[in-house]
Order: structure tokens, then sequence, then C-alpha cells
């Protein structure tokens, strides 16, 4: 309770009816968290570390260090509507580098929900379905995503196909097997009141398996959507053709260092931005769970 | 309290969950005849319950009373369905639960479970809860249950609570509510697996009284395990005692405290004669498991 | 499954069976093995589809990747060879390398941010800012930075490793539970004692789970970086650039042999640190 104790709620009964939703509590931590000093602190950091960073390849030009882009090369640029090394905000490739980007994300994280999940929650809940399908996904999962570059250029053709593919598989197995996981971690106590109470199968894997799973779920999609991130970049440095991995390794080739540098803090933005949407998907779908952390004060 | 406890009664008198109990009885009758159970946990046998009888009368408030771990809890799954016995019979009345040729009984809305560390479904809203079994019975419509979930809830003193998640009440409400979750299905048993074990003394005993009010309203049969010998006589119709693992029935005392029963009835004479009986055959067996040191069985 | 034969209340007879028996009478692990022979089969009769039907009877996907016979023939040529070996040698080298590396600093630099507030909250933000970028992504400007090919990929492999350990290393000394450190506290334990008495020992459950999940991404970015440095530049090696080469040269058998190699491989690095987190977490095994 301590999290959401402020003046006004100071009356149990009022305290008790105004349950804080979700975003009453992020306003509200945000409120409390700049009475203190950290946040000024963490900006103060931030600040530091860009200023070491400006020193070493900028500042002192220390050998080596002067290969890699600055801070203030890389700002100058990046919000030029003339880039020096063709890439800005300013310009409609940067944007087509991170729609493609996107959009192949998008699709293969799909796919991977769309059949992971499912498959999860059956290989979970059956025991004969765990069993005929753990050991293949088992043989498969040790295999780098990387090591399927070549199989999947052969099977798939042209430059989507590929990428989409081992974006999808990198993803299919951390969501499959959370979800599994997730059935599994569902107190027995549930099933045995479910089944107390008149359920069908069916009735039993909407109102307990489902929902039971959400949790595990959804951290399986948060690690799911970086895992898709990571093997797309992967993929797209590889075999690609447009991208924001695309981007960094042919800046590369073409000797265009900043470029590069902005592909990087995009690649960062844009797959801290998507795992904060499917946590805020979850948090939306899973309104007991977030109450019940709240109330504990986390 | 006191306000409380008169307010719900009145209400409990003027609703129509009288009309389950017309003064006939329900039936309820539970006869447990020679039953064992063995586990076979990697090939070590594990007695758990070991030629057991006992005869619980249509409309009894029977205390099982053991050391932890003793097997009680196995003879409750076995009842409700959970797992399957080795040998004997259970009958409810006079109908075959389990027994030769069938040793597992099916799980039925008939007993209905209240579970040591609650199965409310932390998923749904405790209307939802509620109104669940009905629901999934087709027994009514959905804005037919849903209603009179509301009912029952505001006859248990959950009126303002009904939209909460379990999550977000406390405990003590949590179990209110799954008893409410159970009533609502008209059960001819109830049975309770150490339902108040994690409360502290002082919500225990508003727990009992409100346990007595509902008991004193339906009449059902309630099998109830515990080892709080207070709450068994307190509570009870009859105590069982039974013995350490592998459990059987030790010995059976009646309570002759007349009911109502109320706060003022643990200060009498008689029970504080109860306890001592109770006390007396039930230290030996506490002493045995504890030198034995098992790990309880789940 | 046990009977209701006994009706008496006898205590049934005990059967021993032998530990051998039990195992094969365990459903899960025959329908394990059927699963794969399954697999294998589907794979085989899909590959080998339009040799029997001809060409027109080329299946999608699976028809253009070679069958288990074939790749199980060119794995039994290629186990003799220095040079496929060599390949594991320098692979297990770079995971070894940048493994270590990253758990040689992310310890240390996990504990004291969960020990610090005021390191934390001056490294955590840069650290929680670069976590998002995917070490890959690093894999151009490390070749920059970085004087030989062999320190860049250290360098790739060190970070992927390095986040996730440094991740767990701080949420699990966060989560130990104070009243360990009361306690310890209240029976005279000094500061250093309780870092080496609970804190580090509480710490291990998630430093092994960092390290199994480190490894992981360290085969992956090995892997990666063999494939994509190696494939231009001077020879690099490893089972990475053995994939890329074989699939450069048309060998198809090759680059499967590559891939269930480099499977092998990780499962054997992650084995290891199951294994020494039993040996060094005796009181969890029992769970």
């Amino acid at each position: 309770m301590t999290s959401v104790s402020s003046p006004e709620n100071s009356d149990p009964v009022k305290r008790q009816m105004t349950a804080p939703t979700g975003l009453a509590l992020l306003w509200y931590r945000f409120k409390t968290s700049f009475a203190t000093p950290r946040p000024y602190m963490m900006v103060g950091g931030i600040f530091l570390w860009l200023f070491v960073y400006w020193l070493l390849c900028e500042g002192l030009r220390l050998d080596r260090f002067d290969k890699i882009p600055g801070p203030l090369a890389v700002a100058k640029d990046m919000f030029s509507p003339t880039p020096f090394q063709g890439i800005s905000i300013f310009t409609g490739e940067y944007y087509n580098h991170i729609f493609v980007s996107c959009r192949r994300i998008l699709i293969a994280f799909t796919l991977a929900t769309g059949i992971g999940v499912p498959l999860g929650l059956f290989m979970g809940w059956s025991k004969k379905v765990r069993d005929y399908t753990f050991p293949i996904l088992e043989t498969l999962r040790p295999i780098p995503i990387l090591a399927w570059v070549p199989l999947a250029i052969l099977m798939f053709p042209g430059f989507e196909g590929p990428v989409i593919f081992l974006a999808t598989l990198a993803s299919l197995f951390v969501t499959t097997l959370n979800t599994m996981l997730g059935v599994q971690s569902i107190d027995e106590s549930y099933f045995r009141a479910a089944g107390c109470l008149g359920s069908s199968n069916w009735d039993i894997f909407k109102n307990v398996v489902v929902p039971g799973a959400l949790p595990y779920v959804f951290t399986g999609l948060q690690i799911s959507i970086g895992v898709a991130w990571f093997s797309l970049v992967a993929a797209e440095m590889v075999s690609g053709d447009h991208g924001l991995g695309y981007l960094i390794v042919d800046s590369y080739m073409n000797n265009v260092t900043v470029p590069m540098v902005i592909g990087m803090i995009t690649l960062g933005f844009v797959g801290w931005f998507t795992s904060v949407i499917v946590r805020m998907v979850g948090n939306w779908l899973m309104q007991w769970h977030v109450k019940a952390l709240a109330l504990q004060g986390r | 309290m006191n306000e409380f406890m008169s307010k719900t009664k009145v209400n409990g008198t003027a609703a129509p969950h009288a009309q389950i109990n017309n003064g006939a009885p329900m039936g309820g009758a539970l006869s447990i005849k020679h039953v064992s159970k063995i586990y076979d946990p990697e090939g070590v046998n594990v007695c758990a319950v070991d030629d057991c009888s006992m005869e619980i009368a249509a409309g009894e408030v029977c205390m099982i009373v053991g050391p932890s771990g003793c097997g009680k809890t196995t003879l409750l799954n076995a009842i409700a369905g959970f797992h399957s016995i080795t040998s004997g019979e259970i009958t409810l009345d006079g109908d075959l639960l389990c027994g030769p040729g069938k040793p597992k009984a099916a799980q039925g809305a008939d007993r209905m479970v209240v579970f040591q560390n609650g199965a409310l479904f932390p998923w749904k809203t405790l209307v939802e809860n509620v109104a669940y079994g009905p629901i999934v019975q087709r027994r009514m419509s959905k804005p037919e249950a849903l209603e009179k979930s509301y009912q029952m809830l505001a006859e248990a003193g959950l009126g303002d609570f009904g939209d909460k998640y379990p999550g977000e009440v406390s405990s003590g409400m949590a179990r209110r509510a799954e008893i409410v979750r159970a009533l609502i299905n008209e059960p001819k048993v109830l049975l309770l697996d150490e339902p108040y074990r994690a409360m502290d003394a002082l919500t225990k005993s508003i727990m009992h009284e409100s346990l007595l009010e509902t008991y004193d309203r339906t009449k059902v049969t309630i099998f109830f395990i515990t080892h709080d010998l207070e709450e068994a006589i307190f509570l009870g119709d009859k105590v069982h005692v039974v013995t350490t693992r592998p459990c059987s029935l030790k010995k059976t005392i009646d309570v002759t405290i007349p009911r109502p029963r109320t706060y003022e009835s643990l200060s009498s004479e008689n029970f504080r004669h109860l306890m001592a009986e109770v006390n007396e055959a039930v230290h030996e067996e506490a002493v045995k498991a504890f030198q034995a040191g098992e790990r309880e069985l789940a | 499954m046990a009977s209701v034969a006994q009706i008496d209340g006898s205590t049934p007879v005990v059967r021993r069976r032998s530990k051998l028996a039990k195992f094969m009478e365990n459903p899960t692990i025959w329908r394990g093995l059927l699963a794969i022979v399954i697999f294998l089969a589907v794979w085989e009769v899909g590959a080998r589809f339009d040799e029997w039907f001809g060409k027109e009877w080329t299946l999608p996907f699976i028809g253009l990747i070679p069958p288990p016979t074939a790749v199980f023939n060119a794995w039994l040529k290629i186990i003799p060879q220095a040079g496929y070996w060599d390949s594991w040698l320098q692979s297990f080298q770079r995971v070894l390398t940048g493994f270590g590396a990253a758990m040689l600093l992310g310890i240390p630099f996990g504990l004291a941010l969960a020990v610090n507030k005021y390191f934390r909250d001056v490294f955590f933000p840069p650290f929680e800012v670069l976590r998002p970028i995917p070490p890959l992504a690093w894999v151009p400007a490390s070749l920059i930075f970085w004087p030989t090919n062999e320190m860049s990929i250290a360098f790739v492999t060190f970070l992927g490793a390095f986040f996730t350990i440094v991740i767990n290393v701080l949420g699990g000394a966060r989560t130990i539970d104070v009243r360990y450190l009361r306690a310890a506290q209240s029976m005279g334990a000094s500061q250093w004692d309780l870092f080496s008495k609970i804190i580090l020992p509480g710490t291990l459950p998630s430093i092994f789970t960092g390290a199994a999940v480190g490894m992981g991404i360290t085969w992956e970015v090995v892997l990666a970086a063999e494939m994509i440095s190696g494939g231009g530049t001077q020879g690099s090696g490893g089972l990475g650039f053995f994939i890329w080469n074989s699939y450069m040269g048309g060998s198809l058998e090759q680059v499967v042999v590559g891939m269930i190699s480099i499977g092998i491989a990780g499962f054997l690095s992650s084995s290891a640190i199951r294994w020494l987190g039993d040996r060094l977490m005796p009181w969890r095994r029992l769970f």
C-alpha cells in the first residue's frame, strides 16, 4: 500500500475505493521520483558519459577513438536537412530503413506469436502434446539462428523471405517455451477448483489455462521481441536489402561512419519502443495482475 | 463486528437462499469405509492413508484433526475426486463415489472444495468467480448468475467488493468469497482444507463466526480439515482425530456444546474438557509425526 | 497405476523394478524418441521427393535442403579432417574469451550496481541506453575501432553476454531477502562478511541463470561475427566460417553438419554451466 498513499487518499475507505490503475500509478511514481535527487543524478550521469564519449573521440582525439564519429559529429549530421554523409532525420531514406525493419519485425512477431502461443498452451496443458513436440524443439533450439542463414536463403526466394524466417524462428522458440512454462506454473488447485465447479475441458482452457499463463506469455513476448530484433539485424547484415541492420553494414562498407552510429542509435530506440508497447498491451490485458502487484508495492 | 453480524443475519433469513433448506434434510451423508491410499513416487511406496473409516451424517460439521502432513488432504482429495484410492470405498448418500472397480471419483458440483491456499481465480473479479460455477454448468444465464452472485456476496458482507480482483482484497475476504463461490452451487458437502491456516487469531475468529452463520443458514454437510484444536471444537459437531502418516481414525469426540455457538462458548467449562480430551489424543500423534521428520505430502 | 484390488485393506506387495525398466516404461521417453524418428523420416522423405518422382515433384522449403542421410555421410567424411576440429577449437576459444571477460567484468559491475546507490545512479542509465542495441549492430563499429579482427570479435562477444549477466546479477542481488542480511548483522557480521557470505551466495542462482542465457547469446554472436567478418577478410576460421564457406562452396550437406556441430557445441557449453551450478549450489539441488 505504501506506494499509493497520498494525502487526498488518507481516508481508509476512500483509499480502498481508488485502487491504482496502471496509468495513475505511473504518474504517481513519476511525481514522487522528482522529489528525490535520483532523476537529476541520472540525467547528470548520462551527460557525464556523453562528455566522456566526446572527450575521447573529439576532444582529445585519442588514437583509434578518432575513427569513431563523436557525439557532435553524429548530432550535427542527424539533425541537418542536408546531411554530410547522407542520412538524417530529414531524409526519406532514414524513415524507409526504419519502416522496412519495423514491417519485418511486425510480420515475424505476429507469425511467431500466432504459432507459438497456441502451441505453447497445448504443450503446457497436455502432457502428450508436450512429449511429442518438446524433444524436437529442444533439438533445434541450441542451433544459433545465424546458422540457419544459408538454409533460409535456399528455402525462401528473394530478400524478405529469409530475413522474416530467421526473425520468426528466433522468437518462436522463446514464445513457445515461455508459454509452456506459464501453463505449467499455474497452481494445480486452480485446475481442481475449475473441475469441482463443473467446467468442461474447453471451459478450463478458456478460464484457467489462458489467463493463468498470460503473465509468463507476456514475459516471453518481451524477450521474444528483443530476440526478433537481434536476429533481424543479423539477417539484414548478412543477406538484407534495406532495413536498419543493412544501413549499418552498408555504411561500414562505404566508409561512412556517421550513418552507422545513427543506425545503432535508432535501433536501440526502436527496439526499446517496441518492447514498451508489448509491456503496455500486457498490462492492459492483465489488470488483475497489475493491481495485485501495485498493492504489494511493486 | 456485532453490528455487521446481525445485519447479515437479517439479510440471510430474508434472502431466497433460505429456500434451499426448506426443513427437510438436504442429503450429504458421507461414508468412508476402509480407505487406503498408497503413493508410488520414484518407486518408494508411501502409504498416506491406511484403512481409514468414518461416517459423516447429513448436515453434520465434521472436523478432521491430525498432525501436519499426515494424509488428511489425501482423504479430502479422494472424496473430491482429485486422485484415486488404493482400496476401500467412499459413498455419498449411498451412491458410490469411488470404490472397487472405480478407483477415482468423478468431480462434481455436489462436493465443493475450499483450498488450503485459496483458489479464487486471480484473473476474475469476486463476482465473476462466484458466477463461474452456474455459468459453466449452464444452470443460469450469465446475467442471472451475476445477479445471484452479487446478492450472495452481499449476504456474506462483501457487497462492496464484488468488482474487485482477489489480489485486491484481504485474505479473509477472499476466503469468504471462496466459500460463497462454493455455496452458490448448492453442494451437498463442503470440503474445507485448512482454509484459515495462514490467518491470525483475530481474523480467524471472525471467519469462524461467519462460517457458523453460513452453516446455520444452509445446513450443508461440512468436512473440515484442520490442526487447530480450538477451531475444531468451536466449529464441529464431531471431531475425528487421525493418526500420523499413514492416516487412520484414532478417536472420535462428540462436541456437546449447543448451537448456536458464540465466542463465549470458548470459555465454558465444557469447552475446556473437550479441549483436554482432543489434545491428549492428538499430542501423541504430533510427537510421532515430528520425530519422523518427513516432508509433507502435497 | 494402483488398482483397487486389495479391498481387505492389506498393503500391496512392493514391486521393485530395475532403473532401466522404469526408464523404458516412461512414456515420455519413447514418445520423444518416436517424435524425433518421425521428424527425421519426414525430413528424409521430403528432401528426397524430387529424386524419386522427378524434378517437378520438388517440395517447397523441405525439398530444397539435403536429406539427413546425406548429411550424415558428409559428416563421416569430415570427422577425420583436422580443419573441422580446428573450427571447433577456434569457436570455443572465442566463446570462452568473450564469455570469460563478460563474467569477469559483469559480476563485479552488477554487484556494485546493486550494493551502491550512487554507483547505480551514475552507471545504470547509460547501461540502459546501450542495452537495447542488438550486439551485432556493434560489429562494424568494433571492426573500425579495434586493430585486429580477433579483438573486434572478442569485443562484440563480450558485449552480448555482458548486458545479460549484469542485469541478472543486479536483479538477483536486489531480491535477496532483507531478513538474511539482518540475521547476519545481528550475529555480528562485518560488511565484508555480509558481502561474501550473504550477497554473493544469494546472487549465485541469478549469476548462473545469467550465465546460461549469456552463453547462448555468446554462441549466436560468435557465429554471426565469424560469418560477417570471415566472409571477406583473411581466413578467420571457426564454425561460423565453416558454415559460410561450405555455403559459398555449394556444399549444403556441410552447412547442415556445421549447424548441428554448433548446436552440439552450444548444448555442451550450457550443460557445463548447469553442472557447475549444481556443484556450487548444493542447497538448490533439492528443488
